[in-house]
Order: C-alpha cells, then structure tokens, then sequence
C-alpha cells in the first residue's frame, strides 16, 4: 500500500532533508517525488510505500504532521486509496 | 499511477473548499429492548446502543486520519422509539430519551436520531404517549432528536397529526425558549420519511433495516461552487456536466468511507446519502452555488430553476460513484446552517413562500426556519400541511422543522451554535386556517398512489 505526502509552504533549507528523514526512519520506502518551487513557495509530493513501516500508519501521520507544524508548513499525508476512488472508476 | 493534478485536486477540495464527510450514522434496531418494567427497557436500550456502537467514533476517526479526509459527525440512529413494544406512560417514554441521551454521552457521538412515531395513517396508543413526550424529552436531554412521519403518498395525510404537532412544536419551543427554542431545531415532521437517512434531526433506523447498519451522508457544496464558479459563462448542458463529474468525486469519498468503516466495523454498509449539506462556514453554502450559477441573491425568479438543475446534476453524478445510494438524496436548503440562505432571508430576497416552492424540486423541506414566536399553533400545522401536501402530491420527501422563536418578531434573530448556525425570525402569513385544520381525520391519498 502507498501514500502520498504533500508538503507546501515557505521555501526554505532541508525540506525535503526532513520528510525523507522521517520516511527512512520508519521504515516507508519512497517510490517516487515531485517538487516545485514557485516564487517563494515550496509544493512537494511523495508517494511511500507503507507496507513495511514500523509503527502504525494513523502515528506515522501524526509525525509527520507535528514535522510541518515545527516548521510552519502545510504536511499531509493521505493514503493512496483516496486519490484512487476519487479519479479513477 | 497517481498524477500530480488528481493530488492537487482532492487536496484543494480539503483544504480550501471544505469537501469532508458529513456523518457516519450507524442505525441499531431497539426492536429487542422491550420489557414490561420501563425501567429495565431504558436500561436496555442505553446498553445494546452503547455495546453496537463502542467502537464507531474511534473507527470513524482512524479512517478520518489515514484517509486526511474530515469526518464531521458520528452519529447513532435508532428504531422509532415508539415502536418499542409495551405499556409505557409519558414519563417511561421521557426516561427512554434520557437513556439514549446518556448512550449518546457515554459514546461521544454528537446527535442521537429515532425519538419519533410513525403515524401517517393512524396513532398507536404508544404513538400518542411518545408525541405528548416530545416537548419534554427534547427540553431535558441535549443530544436526542425526535421525528414524526405524517403523512406518505400510500397512505395520505394523518390531519390528526399535522394539528397536534402544531402545538407540540409550540410547546418545545415553550419549553426550551431560555436556549433560543433549540428544542424544535432537534424535531422534524416528515412526508414519505426514508428509513435510512443518516442526517440529522430526521435519522432514524428503519423496521425494515437490518440489526445494525452504517450509513454515511456527504457534503461538498464548496467544492461544488468552485467548480461552477471555474465553469465561467458556460451554458446549461456544460454547467449541469460540471457538477456532475463534481458530485461524482464527492461521493466516491462517501462510499470510500462507508466500505472502510462497514469492514471496520463488522457492520453491513446501508447506503451512501447524497445530499449537498451546507454549513454556516463561508464559502460551505448551497445557496452560494445558485448565486454562483448567475442569481443575484438567492430567492429571487429563477432560484427553483436553477436549484432543480444543481439537484438533478447532483443525484446523476452521485448515483455512479455508490453501489447503494439512499437516505434523502438532494441539496438540502435549511436556512440557519447556511451562511448565504441567511444573508439572503435577511435582506428580504428570500420569504418562506420561495423556500416552500424551492421544496418541490429538493431535498427535504422548510427547514431550520426560525418564525415569530406568537405564531398560532394551527398556522405552524397549515404550514406543515402545506409542505407535507407537496411530498405527498410528488412522491418525494418533505419535512418541516420550523422554530417558533419565543419572544421574538420578524427581524430579530435566534443562534443555536455549531451546525446548526443562526437564523433571522421571518415573516409568516398570520390569516387563520383554524377552521381547515380542526376538521381532523385523514386527506386521502392522491390517486398516483394506486400503482398496483
């Protein structure tokens, strides 16, 4: 199973340093990323792979939602499912 | 694989267009929980709600978290209380309300929907006892919503009930006038009620229903304005295919959520509701969409149109995203939850008379209208007649849940809090159908009823 991380907000040193930090700690595998830099803004997205991570999914959420707040960003973290029911029949 | 813009869209539709899921019901029959000691049956009723749904709100918000997908409310709905076999008094019946009250409490669930009787062709002596209780039940308890069905296309209109619950509707309003009468904001009279609509105040668990079910209700009049307001200067057939493809997205979450939480749950998923509920939020606003789609103010000519059109697209679009689609299905139009109905009555564009006729071409019916609180008693029932007679005539869904804010005039205004928001008092018709409504018995059932 994979989710999708979307991480936006002001641009600044170590971003992704630190998504991908978390990532790698637990265990969740990164499968692809895509980012851009608009103006001063940051927009990324990264799909992981969950099925070997070492805590449960609704904690590994948390984490990373508590990682965006320290660092004034917007960090979601959805699992895959709803982008595929939402966009494909 | 995913792509970048599909990503960028749902996350928008969270973000910025407050798209989420507005209730996970889960309806639990109470047929079982009779006994001759009242007290043992409220006991048991408070026990088999508490035991079937101890793990709804933990569930709902595990999915809410993984999926990044809101899930407002959770929410209980049980078997019309008066269908609870026995011979209970009024004041048994009080305790039953107090017992879900307290299921309610103990499960963190914020409504509790199925106080109600069904009494379209005729009252039991229960049906009776539970009505009398209503105004008490709902003054005394904070989180039970009650519901009477009085009339359906099969059977026509009980006129019996349609009187009484003018003044049961007076006497909750009486009674609960220290809190802006939000006892009638808990208490709905309904036309053809669905059985298995998870929204409240009207959700109840059908007898027809299984033991125990999982209902979900959508929302996403935001997400639906944006898109009609990105849609610009199309004409119809582009606008109606617009929300469409719209609906369709919001209720593959709906029906995304419901198979999650039925597997979780180990309860058999009912259906997926695909009303367009609005909030008071800004922006979260059926009545902003039609303005969106090129009304002045809402309430004007042109507003029934342009709200069938948003109804029809809705249901077209939202019919494919869901194996099981039920409840009331439609764009709701309550005028307190919804920050552009309430600017619109409160400038005078929008009258009960439109909403009346906005009724006939959606979902549900006048609803959270806040009218002067010395409205006569048979004036509230001649406006339930009136709207019950529009569900009836068209096979469709009506209700009426109307408060008759105590103390207060056309222009004043009353505030309940949260969802349910806050409405300005509207002017009602004050010429008397006293005498129509004390004729009492039953309006025949239309002739479109004999199908056999």
């Amino acid at each position: 199973m994979k989710a999708v991380i979307t991480v936006v907000g002001r641009d600044s040193v170590g971003i992704i340093a630190k998504v991908s930090a978390v990532c790698s700690e637990h265990h969740a595998n990164i499968v692809d990323i895509s980012q851009s830099v608009l103006s001063e803004y940051f927009a990324m997205i990264m799909v992981v792979d969950i099925d070997g991570i070492d805590l449960p999914f609704t904690s590994f959420v948390d984490i990373l939602t508590q990682l965006g707040k320290d660092n004034g960003l917007d960090v979601r973290t959805m699992h895959e499912d709803v982008f595929n029911s939402m966009h494909r029949i | 694989m995913i792509n970048t813009k599909d990503i960028l869209e749902t996350i928008s539709m969270v973000k910025e267009e407050n798209l989420d899921i507005r209730t996970v019901t889960m309806g639990i029959s109470l047929l079982d929980c009779a006994s001759d000691d009242p007290k043992k049956a409220a006991d048991n009723v408070y026990e088999k709600v508490v035991k079937k749904a101890e793990n709804l709100v933990g569930t709902a918000e595990q999915i809410e978290k993984e999926y990044g997908i809101p899930i407002i409310n959770k929410r209980v709905s049980v078997t019309p209380v008066s269908l609870i076999g026995g011979r209970y008094t009024v004041e048994d019946y009080i305790r039953f309300a107090r017992a879900l009250d307290s299921a309610a409490d103990t499960l963190g669930i914020n409504f509790i929907g199925g106080y109600g009787a069904l009494v379209q062709k005729g009252f039991t002596e229960a049906d009776k006892k539970l009505i009398e209780s209503i105004p008490e039940a709902l003054a005394t308890t904070g989180k039970v919503c009650s519901s009477v069905n009085v009339a359906s296309t099969k059977a026509g209109i009980n006129m019996d009930a349609v009187a009484l619950m003018g003044k049961i509707i007076k006497k909750t309003a009486y009674l609960t006038r220290d809190n802006d009468c939000i006892g009638c904001a808990k208490l709905v009279v309904f036309a053809n009620v669905p059985e298995d609509n998870p929204f409240m105040a009207g959700a109840f668990h059908g007898i027809g229903e299984a033991e125990c079910v999982i209902n979900v209700g959508v929302s996403g009049p935001g997400v639906v304005s944006s898109a009609v307001e990105r849609a610009g200067d199309c004409d119809f057939s582009e606008l109606a295919e617009t929300i469409k493809r719209t609906a369709f997205k919001i209720t593959r979450m709906g029906q995304l959520v419901a198979r999650e939480a039925s597997k979780r749950l180990n309860v058999p998923f009912g259906i997926v509701d695909l009303s367009l509920a609005p909030t008071p939020a800004v922006g979260d606003s059926v009545a902003k969409i039609l303005e969106d789609m090129g009304l002045e103010i809402c309430g004007g000519c042109g507003t029934t149109a342009a709200l069938a059109l948003l109804n029809d697209a809705v249901k077209k679009g939202g019919v494919m995203a869901s194996s099981h689609v039920g409840g009331l299905s439609g764009a709701f139009i309550p005028v307190s939850e919804d920050a552009g109905m309430i600017d619109a009555a409160s400038c005078g564009a929008l009258s009960i008379e439109k909403l009346e006729a906005m009724t006939a071409v959606c979902s549900v019916g006048l609803d959270m209208i806040a009218v002067p609180g010395d409205t006569a008693d048979d004036v509230i029932s001649a406006l339930i007649a009136d709207e019950i007679s529009i569900g009836v005539a068209n096979t469709k869904t009506t209700a009426v849940r109307v408060i008759p804010a105590y103390g207060k005039q056309a222009g004043d205004s009353v505030s309940f809090g949260g969802l349910l928001g806050a409405a300005p008092v509207m002017k009602i018709s004050t010429v008397s159908p006293a005498k129509f409504i004390s004729r009492g018995g039953r309006i025949p059932a239309p002739i479109h009823s004999l199908k056999n």
